[in-house]
């Protein structure tokens, strides 16, 4: 949906008046019933809560619990009636529980009433009904040295085929021994590469409309076999990085080209932890295709808040308010480097230039089944990348395992 | 006394035993020193990928902030983020777990220690699998029905589950110590008279406190250092210190403040020294004078 | 004692290991031979910022409420769950056997499986740490028995410490003093003269690696428990002994290590127990890629974005009976003394 991006960086200032006159003014307050938010912890949710508890007041109660392991509790969080929070705020993968116990109620009757006229493209609908309003996207794309491509002569890589072959020229030339990384960490991260790699394919992993695995043919040997190739120019202890890891060897300056996480693009710019050559060589790009392309070889997240199915309406409605204050314009633009904002009036900070770039990619898949595939990758695909395993069995190993747990799971018979 | 006896030793003995010991102690100690230095620095030089020496001298401690040291780990760790409230939390927890575990095992394992009906073996038997089971699993479990009877979050549920999960360690330890208190001991005494609980009281406690203590030293650590319970089942403003620390590293979305938690951990460290140093007395001397004559 | 008075003694001790332990242990077992319902998927438009509307399947959560209100627990699947590829694989094992010609092939093959990488791993580390663990304790217990009264708060303190750091943050620090271009990393290649030698990336090193870390962080356990059953090491045994003509390696030999074997099954049974149950390290160590063990296989199963709550429950129970068959031998022992005990 490459018109929302333009429209987006455009900045339609006439959108933005109108949110935002919406979310600041009257439409904010809330003096009776409660609100309870569960979700994840770093600061543009903090942000968002904080704001939103601006707008209790009265007999309204508010309680916020933002925790790393908000995806561990939320589905029993959710269960009792009445839940233990309002709302939980989830991202593509940590939705899809919710979505299939049946824990969180369609908005559509509250965005009619409260915000008729927010923007469509905010709003997660599934089956017609709208199920949670997006915030904040993130997306791993290119961060590159602007110095040392120059340096080895290169353009900005635009395929992965490129990359390697940056790679090769700047680590031929003696510029650094290893020119790439990413986060290939064993588990969660490797999954998310394999992921990011196969959809530069354009194919889906999954048997159409069944939960049949669908990824041991050529396009996962592609994807298994590119990154093995990249690997070969990271750092050997590759399978233990993740973002952190990586980030840090970044702001150390012993990495050219790594695909990483827009929500890191601002803190490896900041002032901390790197030198100001390093910072200011440090540009931001498109994901890379595989192979010719089109489809970019990354996936496209999203964060949203969703209403709890088991509470009062009055407390539903309360919830969906203060969160509506806390996501809004004012929101974003007091806060521009801490997330890729979806707001219509964002002004986008430089650091999020790589995720709007990149918009035009797959978002992550919101299959019920993807969460299994997603762990079966992460487990079974570190043999291959250690050199012990062939692609085809790497893979037929990743089927095998996914199958199992989707039998267990009641997706396959 | 055997203490004397068992160190009266050979010099060359005695310098192997040494000279083993002093390189046990930097194992166990070192990295905590290197902790310690390192969190008066900024993180890319306690974590320097350039070059490690650099946490020594604080090359980009200098850089950054101007002087070799800096207490921003601290600041931000206390001021920024209310490590305190954290520490209140793992007190009560801590203070709680460890009296209740101990009243509970004593009981448990004094009474374990001196039945000798066949139930008995098999009771232990039972508490040792029930350890064997993974704690995440339990946790897991306890989740849904918490939600449900609304109790979960608060610092009472954390502590009656950590002394529970903690029993069975509890009775089989203070069980092996009440095992070397001899019988004779408060069976006198029950034949002077006394009813078993008294004999317990008045012969028993007296003498057990090596036992105790070092089972409560355990305890106390178990519930200190506990993760996997307490990350699952407190809500935010009730997290203990481990959890808190936790959040400080940070995840895939979001860098963490990695010196916050090295800052944190090693003031979480601080009152378990003067602990050690205070109880030395206790698990020293008190053992010792404690210490049962066969 | 008396029944009675045994039951009192024992009633609060035995009440929450009953409610917080037992209970949820029966769980986890009937809860291990179910399966989830089967889910109905239907085909749906989803729209997403940025992303526009595509088709996408999601389960029909009528169909699966309906299900559940029929049958709670799922359908029943038996052993179905223990026996599948992601658990013991016996089918996968069997054939396996059939295609392969050599012991070799066929270790390799089942070493593919996800189970048995981890047994692997698991059995390792708990036959190698736990008598590590054992012994450096009980050196460390004698060592610091020997120092002067005086340095021995200050010893006591410093030999705890490997106990008391939260594991969370000391295999971090530790993860980094080791990582090639830590403080110990550089170190280890000076001393190995091997300039690329990283601990990480190598399978057997990290393997290595973990097990000294185990041994280094649960030593301190071992010593307390010798130091402070050395304090009790009766005297006279000691003193006649000595009279007898003993030499110092006898007295320890014959005397002080027969008086202190009753917790060397204590430490051996809880030791045995934890490292079987290996976890924190793997994690600390970001080791997944080279190690796993059966509590790792159980968090994997049960976080992140789908809960997989009867594979967990599944791997509980085999981790269980795992740590069972371990102890069968302390156990029999146990049940000698405790029968001894009785005559």
């Amino acid at each position: 949906m490459k018109d929302f991006t333009t429209a987006l960086l455009s900045g339609v200032a006439a959108l933005a008046f109108a949110s935002s006159a919406m979310a600041d003014g009257h439409g904010c307050s809330v003096t009776s019933g409660s609100v309870r938010i569960l979700g994840n912890e770093f600061p543009a949710i903090q942000t968002i809560a904080a704001k939103a508890q601006e707008c209790v007041s009265g007999d309204a109660t508010f309680a916020s619990n933002l925790t790393k392991d908000h995806r561990d509790i939320q589905v029993a969080a959710l269960t009792p009636n009445p839940a233990e929070y309002t709302s939980a705020i989830v991202a593509n993968g940590s939705i899809v529980p919710l979505m299939n116990d049946g824990l969180i109620r369609p908005l559509d009757d509250l965005v009619a009433k409260h915000a008729p006229d927010f923007p469509k493209s905010q709003l997660i609908t599934i089956n017609g009904q709208i199920m949670a309003v997006a915030f904040m996207a993130n997306a791993q794309h290119l961060f590159y040295r602007e110095d040392i491509l120059a340096e080895a002569g290169v353009e900005v890589p635009t395929s992965y085929e490129d990359v390697l072959a940056a790679a090769k020229a700047i680590k031929d030339k003696g510029l650094l021994e290893y020119p790439l990384s990413g986060t290939y960490k064993a588990g969660w991260n490797l999954g998310e590469e394999f992921v990011n790699m196969y959809m530069g394919t354009g194919a889906s992993m999954f048997e159409e409309g069944t939960a049949s695995p669908a990824i041991n043919n050529e396009n996962g040997i592609a994807a298994l076999n590119m990154m093995k190739a990249l690997s070969e120019y990271m750092n050997p202890d590759f399978l233990t990085y993740d973002s952190n890891a990586a980030a840090a060897e970044w702001e150390a300056g012993n990495v050219a080209i790594m695909n990483m996480w827009g929500s890191r693009a601002g803190p490896v710019t900041d002032d901390e932890g790197s030198t100001p050559e390093i910072v200011a060589a440090t540009k931001f790009a498109a994901a890379p295709t595989l192979g010719e392309g089109p489809e970019l070889a990354t996936t496209l997240w999203w964060d949203g808040f969703t209403i709890a199915a088991n509470i009062s309406d009055e407390d539903a409605e309360a919830t969906f308010i203060a969160l509506m204050n806390g996501i809004n314009d004012a929101t974003a633009n007091a806060n521009p480097e801490q997330a890729v904002w979806l707001s219509p009036g964002y002004k986008p900070s430089p650091a999020a230039a790589g995720v709007f770039a990149s918009a035009s990619a797959t978002p992550y898949p919101m299959v019920p089944y993807g969460g299994l595939m997603h762990t079966a990758l992460g487990a079974e695909l570190t043999e291959f990348m250690q050199g012990n395993e062939s692609a085809e069995q790497a893979l037929a190993d990743v089927e095998a395992a996914y199958t199992a747990a989707a039998k267990e799971a009641g997706f396959i018979q | 006394m055997s203490e004397a006896l068992a160190t009266r030793r050979s010099l060359p003995l005695r310098a192997l035993l040494m000279g083993f010991l002093f390189l046990w102690l930097i194992a166990a100690a070192f990295p905590f020193f290197w902790t310690l230095w390192g969190s008066f620095k900024v993180q890319s030089d306690f974590f320097s990928i350039q070059d490690w020496r650099n946490a020594l001298w604080g090359t980009r401690t200098v850089i950054e902030t101007g002087g070799a040291f800096t207490g921003a780990g601290y600041e931000g760790a206390w001021i920024q983020e209310g490590f305190g409230r954290a520490v209140f939390n793992t007190l009560i927890v801590t203070v709680c777990v460890t009296a209740i575990s101990l009243t509970f095992g004593t009981l448990g394992g004094y009474a374990l220690s001196r039945s000798s009906y066949n139930y008995t073996f098999w009771i232990l038997m039972v508490a040792l699998v029930f350890r064997a089971m993974p704690h995440i699993t339990l946790v897991s479990g306890y989740l849904l029905p918490f939600f449900e009877l609304n109790i979960w979050g608060y610092l009472s549920t954390s502590i009656v589950v950590l002394v529970a999960i903690n029993q069975p360690f509890t009775i089989w330890m203070l069980r092996s110590f009440f095992m070397n208190i001899p019988k004779d001991l408060d069976e006198s005494a029950m034949v002077d008279g006394c009813t078993r609980f008294q004999a317990f009281r008045y012969v028993i406690i007296p003498v057990m406190w090596p036992g105790v203590i070092t089972t409560g030293l355990f305890s106390f650590l178990l519930a200190y250092n506990d993760f996997a319970v307490t990350a699952m089942l407190l809500s935010k403003e009730n997290q203990t210190m481990i959890p808190k620390i936790a959040s400080f590293l940070g995840s895939t979305q979001q860098e963490g403040n990695v010196m916050f938690a090295v800052a944190a951990v090693v003031s979480a460290t601080a009152p378990l020294f003067v602990l050690v140093l205070f109880f030395q007395r206790q698990i020293v001397s008190g053992l010792t004078a404690g210490a049962v004559k066969g | 004692m008396k029944h009675k008075t045994f039951l009192w003694f024992m009633l609060p001790s035995g009440f929450a290991m009953l409610l917080f332990i037992a209970l949820p242990i029966m769980s986890v077992l009937v809860q291990s031979l179910y399966i989830e319902h089967e889910k109905v998927l239907i085909e749906v438009e989803n729209c997403v910022p940025l992303g526009g509307c595509t088709k996408e399947t999601v389960v029909d959560t009528e169909a699966a409420a309906r299900l559940k209100a029929e049958q709670p627990l799922g359908q029943f699947n038996g052993f179905g769950t223990y026996t599948n590829r992601n658990h013991l694989a016996t089918a996968e094992i069997a054939g396996f056997w059939r295609s392969t010609n050599s012991w070799a092939e066929f270790g390799k093959q089942v070493y593919g499986l996800p189970f048995y990488k981890a047994l692997a791993f698991t059995l390792t580390y708990t036959f190698l740490v736990t008598p590590m663990v054992i012994i450096l304790g009980f050196c460390i217990a004698l060592a610091v028995n020997a120092l002067p009264r005086m340095f021995k708060g200050l010893a006591i303190f410093f030999s705890l410490l490997p106990m008391m750091v939260t594991p969370l943050v000391g295999s971090l620090i530790l993860y980094w003093m080791i990582d090639s271009r830590g403080v110990l990393g550089q170190t280890l290649q000076v001393i190995m003269a091997d300039p690329d030698l990283s601990l990480r990336a190598s399978p057997v090193l990290t393997w290595i690696m973990l097990m000294v870390y185990g041994t280094w962080s649960s030593a301190p356990f071992a010593f307390v428990v010798f130091y402070a059953g050395l304090q009790t090491v009766p005297e006279d045994t000691l003193e006649s002994a000595m009279i007898d003509g003993a030499s110092r390696w006898e007295r320890v030999r014959y005397v002080v290590i027969p008086y202190l074997m009753p917790l060397v099954t204590f430490i051996a049974l809880i030791q045995l127990m934890d490292n079987f149950r290996v976890f924190e390290p793997i994690v600390g160590f970001s080791a997944e890629a080279s190690a796993t063990s059966l509590s790792w296989i159980i968090y994997n199963d049960l976080r992140g974005e789908f809960q997989l709550f009867g594979s967990a429950a599944a791997t509980s129970m085999l981790t269980i009976l795992g740590v069972a068959v371990l102890l069968t031998p302390v156990l029999i022992r146990t049940w000698r003394d405790f029968k001894g005990a009785k005559s």
